[in-house]
């Protein structure tokens, strides 16, 4: 909220941060739905482990991406105090599984640093960029290649 | 222009409808149950689809309709009998108008050569059909002024104008011919070109200025062919006061000297429905008391005959006249009051009411829209039922008026439902109505003779189901009529009637609809059937099949019994393609057949492709859903029945026969251990290639119908799941893929995809 840049309209963007364990993540608001709470998945065979399964939002029904598990974290445990976020990723709408939503944000694009070469190699692949913010750091996803198909063993996971 | 395309496409989809209605009619005549009024409706339709095109230009489906029309004219006056011959003829030309519509919508070309020759067919069944003169003879003179009167002529070596020019034309007037007939003697002496005069009573009725069309432009017209007088009789015109304003009152006497009556009545074609129309030709010169009398006639008629003037100013005045009666009304004693605009806005609907009622009130609504409602019901059925549970979870007494309320709240939104699953309900009846074209193609390529009967043309079905329903349902046709059927001779000599039955019988049956295609045939040959099946590899030489399993061999790919492979049927697609679409439905197929009575393929079929008659179970904790269509039997397996066949695999034993047992949540990965088949259930599933398996699951919930959503979507293709439902507490469940499942368990992918599940984990 700190960092509006009034002369500068139209390259601010609004971004709603969320956590992950102890680190903080941040995705466009623009491609965000509807946030709710945790409710139980239903698993699909064979999928991969981030995948938690599908919910129903209202008559849809669609894929739960445990974010955790996804960038490479521990996988979550979900229990009502988690949150899943809905999410427009091209044609498709997938729910993000975060512990919670922290803030909204509105930042000038040029406040968007590029990831820092220390973070892991899985991480940096969904990753558009760092965000410094009150002394924090908010990382911004790119959320095109959290649902990709990619089989163990071939692409982004390795 | 897009305005014009719409108009156009309205008009394609208003022919579809006169085409179905033609048929129909037709049919109906073919039975012999027809009335003058199934015959007029046959003429109406075909008259409206060439109204139609000509306003549009297409020439060629004009030409047709309107030969087609003459012959159907004849036919409504009596001088064209309804043989067998030619309903058989006005069908197929039916097939051929149909064909022009849709070569006219979608491009292409037609076979310009076969509208061509059944055109001259037409006429010639209109004009000089042997049976028709056969009836006209015995009293071409003293007959009813509907009678013909070119056939009087025919075997008459002279010919007189417009008979020769006009052979099409058969007995199209009922009034006008009476005096030519009368001086027939004369007429016959007169030269072809002896002057004659053309009488036209021509009275409008407000229907005609309703539908933009004007007097003074078919006067104008008339005017071109003769010397013409005109005079307009305004005895009707009531005073002012009482007058409509969009009424009718005039009538016009027209005389046209030495026009041609055919050319006359082309004038009024447009017309001829929204006016009363009497035409007659007097000979001019050879029989003057004649017309004196006529033109008397005519003159009793009208009371206060004043005018005789030339065209224009008359027309001018008055055909303006109904239209704006208090500008153009020539008639100053009349007291110029208000005209009775209630009179005319009560009157001016009822034509258009009229004709709404006539095609049962519809409105055409674009089906996405309806797609929507369908899915925003479904998500309220859900809401409810995940409601009702959340108040019976607050421990709210069954008996309060909460619970009361909401049972209301679930009959209501359960009725919601059927009501609009019903508007994507069509009934059957154009499929049947196609499939009489595909007999009468079928029939008249192999030979036979074939009646085709149907039932229920009424059951409902789901617009996309009746869609794919099309395909298959010709294929079985076409395979009962080419295959089933025996050739007349064979049915003579084994006592039965020469022409064959094909019956097509619709039902609703359980929740589903039943179509029943069956033939009076010799029924399926087994021992041939059985050869050509161990010739093609299907079966081995000594297998042992009951009669049912080698009626069944047919569906299998690859078969065909036809000697030699005709055009109709016979590429050895046939049967397995229609087994496998008809599945693709989510339907079955079964066959029953008796030697020399006939056989009958029965078909079952969901009502929409959108609800699944699925059984709930569960495995490894999960609610599955497996598609009751693919459900054979449901057993509990008993210590002895299950057996170990080599590695980790199972096999059941049920009536003697060892299937292959696959437990479901080792298949499908969320379990590892296979679980115990001693405390589950096995379900007894056929696949499409007919190759029956037993599935182990935990336990059975129920029967249900559940609403199926995509999976891919959101997500993508999964391997063993066909799609998703969402059950009644909200939660999303699987639909298994049956045939995925057993094929993956034969190619062991997916036990080598839960291995690596396992290993990874």
């Amino acid at each position: 909220m700190n960092q509006v840049f009034e002369q500068d309209v139209a390259s601010r963007s609004e971004l709603i941060a969320f956590r992950l364990g102890e680190q903080e993540f941040c995705v466009d608001i623009m491609s965000v739905r509807d946030i709710r709470g945790w409710t139980p998945t239903t698993p699909l065979p064979h999928s991969s482990d981030y995948v938690k399964g599908v919910i129903n939002l209202r008559g849809a029904v669609l894929p739960v991406v445990d974010l955790a598990a996804r960038l490479g974290f521990d996988p979550a445990e979900p229990s009502a105090r988690h949150v899943i976020i809905i999410t427009q990723v091209g044609n498709q709408t997938i729910g993000l599984l975060v512990d919670a939503v922290s803030d909204i944000l509105t930042v000038n694009s040029s406040a968007i640093q590029a990831t820092p070469n220390v973070a892991s190699e899985l991480a940096r692949a969904f990753m558009k960029g760092v965000i410094a913010i009150e002394g924090r750091m908010i990382s911004l996803i790119a959320l095109d290649n959290v649902l990709t198909q990619n089989q163990p063993g071939q692409g982004l996971l390795n | 222009m897009d305005t014009m395309a719409a108009i156009k496409q309205t008009f394609f989809q208003e022919c579809e409808e006169q085409l179905a209605e033609l048929e129909d009619g037709l049919l109906t005549i073919e039975r012999e149950e027809g009335d003058l009024e199934t015959i007029n409706a046959v003429f109406r339709a075909v008259h409206s689809i060439k109204g139609g095109a000509g306003a549009f230009g297409l020439d060629e489906l004009v030409r047709f309709a309107h030969t087609f029309e003459t012959t159907l004219d004849g036919m409504r006056s009596g001088t064209v009998d309804s043989s067998p011959q030619i309903i058989k003829l006005m069908l197929r030309s039916a097939d051929i108008l149909a064909d022009l519509v849709r070569f006219s919508r979608d491009g292409g070309d037609m076979d310009h050569a076969r509208v061509a020759q059944m055109a001259e067919e037409l006429t010639r069944a209109g004009g000089h059909a042997p049976e028709a003169v056969a009836v006209a003879a015995p009293a071409p003179f003293l007959a009813a002024p509907g009678e013909p009167d070119e056939f009087g002529f025919a075997p008459t070596p002279v010919t007189f104008d417009f008979a020769s020019e006009a052979p099409a034309e058969p007995g199209v007037d009922e009034f006008g011919f009476a005096p030519v007939m009368i001086d027939f003697d004369e007429f016959i002496a007169a030269d072809a070109a002896a002057p004659h005069v053309i009488d036209v009573r021509f009275r409008p009725k407000p229907e005609l200025y309703a539908k933009a069309n004007d007097a003074l432009r078919l006067l104008r017209e008339l005017g071109r062919l003769g010397e013409m007088e005109v005079s307009c009789d305004r005895s009707d015109l009531p005073a002012l006061s009482e007058l409509d304003p969009e009424g009718a009152y005039f009538v016009w006497n027209i005389s046209i000297a030495n026009a041609d009556e055919a050319a006359v009545r082309e004038i009024f074609e447009f017309v001829e429905f929204d006016c009363d129309l009497e035409i007659s030709t007097r000979v001019s010169g050879i029989d003057e008391e004649q017309a004196a009398e006529t033109v008397r006639d005519v003159l009793a008629q009208v009371a206060a005959q004043e005018t005789v003037a030339n065209l224009p100013p008359v027309a001018d005045a008055f055909v303006a006249a109904p239209i704006e009666p208090v500008a153009a009304i020539p008639a100053p004693e009349a007291p110029v009051k208000a005209a009775q605009p209630a009179s005319s806005s009560g009157q001016q609907p009822a034509p258009a009411a009229a004709a709404a009622q006539q095609g049962g009130s519809t409105i055409r609504v674009d089906l996405d829209r309806v797609d929507r409602l369908i899915d925003l019901v479904g998500e309220l059925v859900i809401n409810q039922s995940m409601l009702a549970q959340r108040v019976m979870e607050a421990g709210i007494a069954r008996l309060s008026d909460v619970a009361v309320g909401l049972d209301d709240l679930e009959q209501l939104t359960r009725e919601i439902q059927d009501s609009v699953m019903a508007i994507r309900a069509q009934p059957v009846r154009p499929i049947f109505q196609r499939m009489s074209r595909v007999v009468r193609e079928v029939a008249d390529m192999t030979g036979k003779s074939v009646r085709l009967l149907t039932e229920g043309e009424n059951c409902e079905v789901d617009k996309t189901v009746i869609e794919r329903l099309a395909d298959p349902l010709t294929h079985m046709i076409r395979n009962a009529i080419d295959h089933g059927l025996e050739t007349p001779e064979e049915r003579i000599k084994v006592g039965k009637p020469e022409q064959g039955v094909v019956r097509m019988i619709a039902a609703h049956r359980s929740g589903r609809v039943v179509i029943e295609v069956s033939d009076d045939g010799a029924g399926i040959d087994r021992a041939r059937v059985r050869q050509i099946a161990v010739n093609k590899g299907i079966i081995e030489e000594d297998a042992a099949l009951t009669d049912a399993e080698i009626d069944d061999l047919i569906f299998a790919p690859g078969f065909s019994t036809a000697d030699a492979i005709s055009d109709v049927s016979g590429r050895g697609v046939g049967m397995d393609v229609v087994r496998r679409s008809i599945q693709a439905l989510g339907g079955r197929i079964t066959i029953t057949s008796r030697p020399g009575l006939g056989t009958t393929f029965t078909l079952s079929l969901p009502l929409t492709l959108a609800v699944l008659d699925g059984m709930v179970v569960t495995v490894a904790g999960q609610t599955l859903v497996v598609p009751l269509s693919a459900i054979v039997e449901t057993l509990q397996p008993k210590p002895s029945d299950v057996h170990n066949l080599g590695d980790n695999a199972r096999v059941i034993s049920i009536r003697g026969a060892f299937l292959p047992l696959l437990d479901v949540g080792a298949v499908l990965g969320y379990r590892s251990e296979e679980g115990d088949p001693l405390n589950s259930v096995a379900v007894m599933v056929e696949t499409e290639n007919q190759s029956q398996c037993a599935l182990l699951v935990d336990g059975i919930i129920g029967q249900q119908q559940v609403v199926i959503k995509s999976l891919e979507t959101n997500y993508g293709h999964v391997f063993g799941v066909a799609a998703a439902t969402i059950l009644g507490d909200g939660r999303v469940a699987v639909i298994l893929d049956v045939d995925a499942i057993v094929a993956g368990s034969r190619s062991d992918q997916a036990r080598a995809d839960a291995n690596r599940k396992r290993s990874a984990a």
